[in-house]
C-alpha cells in the first residue's frame, strides 16, 4: 500500500487485509510489553492543520508502538500559520527524511493533492480532509462492527449482511462518507438518516438508502446505529431551527434506545455531544462501542502505518495469515 | 513584416479555396490565381481562413497583476489562437472603473500591436456592487467603452443592475452579468452534483446560475435594454436564454471552450487546474450548451481566459484560484467540440468567435467578414492536424491550461491583425509593429 487516502478506491481485498492485520496488532496489544520493533528508525510525521487531540494520539500511540519516531507538526505556532504553502511544508518535510506522513486538514482533497504532487516521496495517511473522508475512522468502525459480531472468528469476514444506519450531518462528514464506501465495500446494508437540509444534493451514486426519519429507520432494525457529532454552527446557516428540535427528530434518546434489537450496538466517532444527538442513557449503555471505537482506532492506524512502511514484512509473532501476501497495489 | 501579403489557397470560412491580397491593412483583392509583384506569398493551401477571432471575455490582468499576465504577454497569447480583439475585463487593480484606466489599457494594447485591446469597464465603483461607476465617461473616453461588467462578482442589487441596464441605453452600451446567486455560493467550490457529494467539496449549485438569469432577462425585459451574459454554464440557463428570446427579449449569451467540453468529473484528482468559476458542470449540461450554441441560443464563445501564476494553482483546492487560460487553445477546442461533432460549420466559427462578439461588443469594423474593403484581420487555420496540447503552445505568462497533455486537433498558421503579421508559419512574431508602420 503506498497510500491511504481515501475508501472509495480502497479494493475489497486490500480493506480485509488492513481489518486482518489490524486484528493481529490487537492481538499484540494485549501483552504485557505492547511495543513492538517493526518500524524501528522510520519517521512519521503527523502534520495536522485542524485540531485533533484525538485522532493524533491514536496515530502517535500506533505510531510508537511499532517503534517508529514520530514528529508531531501542528499548524498552530508553526510557519504554517504564518501562511506557507502545502507545498514549502511538504518539501520541509521531505528534506527532514520523512517516511510517511499522516495528515489532517480542513481542505477536501488535500492529502491527495500532497500524495500526488511530486512534492514528496513519503507514504501519505489521510487522518480526515475537510469534508471528504477519514479512512481509518471507516476502518475501526467496521473493525468494531465485525469484533462485535464474530468476536475471535473475525478474521476474512466481511460485513454481508449487516445493517448499519448512519445519523447526523452527512453534508459535513467526512466519517460518513468513509463509512459509506468501506461499508459498501464489505457488503453492509447501510441506510442514512438526517434533516433534508444535511444530506448531499445528489447522492443517487452512493450505495446507500437515504431517509429523513429516524425512527423509520430504526424499526428496520439495525445492527449498528452510528451517530455523528453534530456542529452547533450549522444552525446558525439554518441547516435545522434550533437544537432541541435537531434532538427530538434526529437524537438517540431513551425511547428510541430501547427500541434497538438485542444485538444492535450504538457508535459513534466522538467527540460526543452528550442531550444533543445522543443521551447519556445511549452513551454509557453496554450497546455503546465509543470506548472500544477508540480502542480499535490504534489497531486499525497500526495496521495501516504498517502496511504503508513494512508493506510485505511479517508483523513479528504475530499469526498473521494475510500478511504474507505481498501487497499487489 | 511587408505590407503586400498575397495568401494563395486559403478556404474562405472553410469553404472553396481562394486568394487573398491585403495592401495598407486591408483586403483589396479576393479572387482566384491572384499575382502581385513584390508581395510576401503566404502559401495557405489546406488552411481554412476566418475573419480575426474576437474574444468578448478576457482577463489580461495589467493593471496590477502582471506576474499573471500583461497586455503585452496577453496579446501574444491571443495571437498565437488566432485572435485580433480581445475585450479585457476590468477586474484589475486599480479596477477599470474610470475613463483613466480604460485608457491606458488602450494605449497598452496599441503599444503591444499584437491584436486590438478593447477594455470593458466596471458596472460599480471598484466592482463592489454598491454604486455605478462613471459608464458615460468611459463610453466617452478614447477607449469608446461599451461594455460594461462587474465580471467576478455578480451585480446582485436588482436595483443596481436595473439602473445599469437602463443607463447604458444613454450610448448603447450592454451589460455584461457573471450570473452567481452570491448567497447560495458561499464558499463554493465545485458544481453541485454527484461529484462534490462524492469529493466533499462545496457545491456551486446550477439554480445560482439561473436564478440570477432568469431575474436579469425579466429586468431587461422590463426597462427595453440589452443584457450579455457572461460564460453560461448549465443546461437551466439555455432554456431560460432560449425562452427569453422567443419571447423578444434583447439578450445575448456567450459560453467558453472550457463548458463545451470539460466536466467536472475533472475534479476527481483535486487538480486546481481545472477549478474555474462557474465550475465545469455534468455531462448533460456540456450536451445543453453545444447544442445552444449549434441553435443559435447561445450567440457567441468567449475564452474567459484567466491566467494565473503556478503557486496559485499548485495547492489545495480550495486554496486554489479560479480560472483557466483559454485564449491559446480556444479555437482548437471550438474545433473538436463543436466542428468535429457536426455541429456546426467553420462559417458558423466565424459568426460566433468573430462576428457576433464585435457586433454585441460595438465595435465597429471588427469582426468582419474577408470581403474586399474590409480591414485584414484574419486566422489562417489547419485543421489536419492532432497533437498534444503541451506548455510550447501557451504564449503567455501563464501555464494554468487544463488542456496540457490533452489531444486537441488543428493549428493555427498564420494570423494578421489589420495586415500586421502577429503570427507567422505558427510562431508568434517579435515586435509585430517593427517594419511594417501599420498600426492598430
Amino acid at each position: 500500500m503506498r497510500h491511504l487516502l481515501d475508501t472509495k478506491t480502497l479494493a475489497r481485498e486490500d480493506a480485509l487485509r488492513l481489518l486482518d492485520v489490524a486484528e493481529d496488532m490487537a492481538d499484540t496489544q494485549q501483552r504485557e510489553v505492547k511495543k513492538l520493533p517493526t518500524l524501528r528508525g522510520k519517521t512519521i510525521v503527523n502534520l495536522f492543520f485542524e485540531d485533533s487531540t484525538r485522532t493524533r494520539i491514536s496515530f502517535e500511540a500506533a505510531a510508537k508502538r511499532l517503534s517508529a519516531d514520530v514528529i508531531n507538526f501542528s499548524a498552530k505556532g508553526s510557519s504554517v500559520s504564518k501562511g506557507e504553502s502545502l507545498q514549502d511544508t511538504a518539501q520541509t518535510l521531505q528534506a527532514m527524511g520523512a517516511d510517511a506522513v499522516v495528515i489532517r486538514h480542513g481542505a477536501s482533497g488535500a492529502p491527495r493533492t500532497l500524495a500526488t504532487s511530486g512534492w514528496i516521496s513519503a507514504g501519505v495517511v489521510n487522518a480526515g480532509d475537510g469534508t471528504h473522508e477519514h479512512p481509518t475512522q471507516a476502518l475501526l468502525d467496521a473493525f468494531t462492527i465485525r469484533k462485535r459480531r464474530y468476536g475471535a472468528d473475525s478474521r476474512g469476514r466481511d460485513l454481508s449482511g449487516v445493517k448499519v444506519t448512519i445519523v447526523g450531518d452527512i453534508l459535513h462528514s467526512r466519517v460518513a462518507r468513509s463509512n459509506v464506501w468501506l461499508l459498501g465495500t464489505l457488503g453492509a446494508r447501510v441506510t442514512l438518516v438526517a434533516p433534508p437540509t444535511l444530506v448531499p444534493h445528489d447522492v443517487s451514486a452512493w450505495p446507500a438508502r437515504v431517509t429523513f426519519d429516524l425512527d423509520d429507520a430504526l424499526a428496520d432494525r439495525p445492527d449498528a446505529l452510528m451517530m455523528l457529532r453534530i456542529q452547533l454552527e450549522r444552525m446558525n446557516a439554518a441547516y435545522f431551527p434550533t437544537e432541541r428540535e435537531y434532538s427530538r427528530r434526529w437524537g438517540l434518546d431513551a425511547g428510541r434506545l430501547a427500541a434497538l434489537g438485542a444485538d444492535s450496538i450504538v457508535m459513534h466517532p466522538g467527540p460526543m455531544n452528550r442531550g444533543l444527538e445522543i443521551s447519556a442513557e445511549a452513551a454509557d449503555s453496554p450497546r455503546s462501542t465509543v470506548l472500544e471505537q477508540v480502542a480499535n482506532g490504534v489497531s486499525v492506524r497500526m495496521a495501516a502505518l504498517y502496511l504503508l512502511l513494512a508493506g510485505t514484512e511479517r508483523v513479528e509473532g504475530a499469526a498473521a495469515a494475510g500478511t504474507q501476501k505481498e501487497d499487489a497495489r | 513584416m511587408s505590407q503586400v501579403i498575397l495568401i494563395r489557397g486559403a478556404r474562405l470560412e472553410g469553404s472553396d479555396a481562394a486568394d487573398v491580397l491585403v495592401e495598407d491593412g486591408r483586403i483589396v483583392e479576393v479572387g482566384a490565381g491572384l499575382t502581385r509583384a513584390g508581395a510576401t506569398v503566404v502559401d495557405a493551401d489546406g488552411l481554412i481562413a476566418l475573419p480575426g477571432l474576437v474574444d468578448l471575455h478576457t482577463h489580461l490582468r495589467e493593471p496590477g497583476y502582471e506576474a499573471s499576465e500583461t497586455i503585452l504577454t496577453g496579446s501574444r497569447a491571443a495571437a498565437a489562437g488566432g485572435f485580433t480583439t480581445v475585450f479585457a475585463m476590468p477586474n484589475t487593480s486599480p479596477v477599470a472603473d474610470t475613463a483613466g484606466v480604460v485608457e491606458q489599457e488602450l494605449a497598452l494594447g496599441e503599444a503591444a500591436g499584437y491584436v486590438t485591446v478593447q477594455p470593458i469597464g466596471a458596472v460599480t465603483v471598484g466592482q463592489k456592487g454598491e454604486r455605478l461607476a462613471e459608464l458615460g465617461a468611459m463610453a466617452d473616453s478614447r477607449a469608446r467603452v461599451r461594455v460594461f461588467s462587474d465580471d467576478g462578482f455578480c451585480v446582485w442589487d436588482p436595483l443596481i443592475m436595473r439602473r445599469a441596464l437602463e443607463y447604458v441605453k444613454a450610448f448603447d452600451g450592454v451589460i455584461a452579468q457573471h450570473a452567481q446567486e452570491p448567497r447560495l455560493t458561499e464558499g463554493a467550490q465545485l458544481n453541485e452534483g454527484a461529484v462534490s457529494a462524492e469529493l466533499g467539496l462545496t457545491g456551486w449549485p446550477a439554480v445560482a446560475e439561473e436564478s440570477i438569469i432568469a431575474r436579469d432577462v425579466l429586468l431587461a425585459e422590463h426597462v427595453g435594454s440589452r443584457l450579455h451574459v457572461c460564460h453560461l454554464s448549465t443546461a437551466g440557463s439555455v432554456e431560460i436564454i432560449r425562452w427569453a428570446k422567443r419571447r423578444g427579449i434583447e439578450v445575448t449569451a456567450e459560453v467558453t471552450p472550457h463548458h463545451l467540453l470539460l466536466t467536472d468529473e475533472l475534479a476527481r484528482g483535486y487538480d486546481a487546474r481545472f477549478k474555474v468559476n462557474p465550475p465545469l458542470r455534468r455531462e448533460e449540461d456540456v450536451l445543453a450548451v453545444r447544442e445552444g450554441l449549434a441553435d443559435g441560443t447561445i450567440d457567441i464563445v468567449a475564452t474567459d481566459h484567466a491566467p494565473h501564476p503556478a503557486e496559485a494553482k499548485a495547492c489545495e483546492w480550495h486554496a486554489a484560484a479560479n480560472g483557466m487560460v483559454g485564449l491559446e487553445s480556444a479555437l482548437r477546442v471550438v474545433h473538436l467540440a463543436m466542428v468535429d461533432t457536426g455541429l456546426i460549420t467553420w462559417a458558423d466559427v466565424a459568426r460566433v468567435m468573430s462576428r457576433e462578439p464585435a457586433r454585441i461588443g460595438r465595435l465597429a469594423g471588427h469582426g468582419t467578414p474577408l470581403h474586399v474593403g474590409h480591414p485584414a484581420s484574419l486566422a489562417l487555420y489547419d485543421p489536419s492536424p492532432v497533437r498534444t496540447f503541451t506548455a510550447a503552445d501557451l504564449a503567455g505568462r501563464s501555464l494554468n491550461s487544463p488542456y496540457l497533455g490533452r489531444r486537441l486537433p488543428g493549428e493555427v498558421r498564420w494570423t494578421l491583425h489589420r495586415g500586421t503579421v502577429t503570427v507567422a508559419d505558427g510562431v508568434v512574431v517579435d515586435s509585430p509593429l517593427a517594419g511594417s508602420g501599420v498600426g492598430a
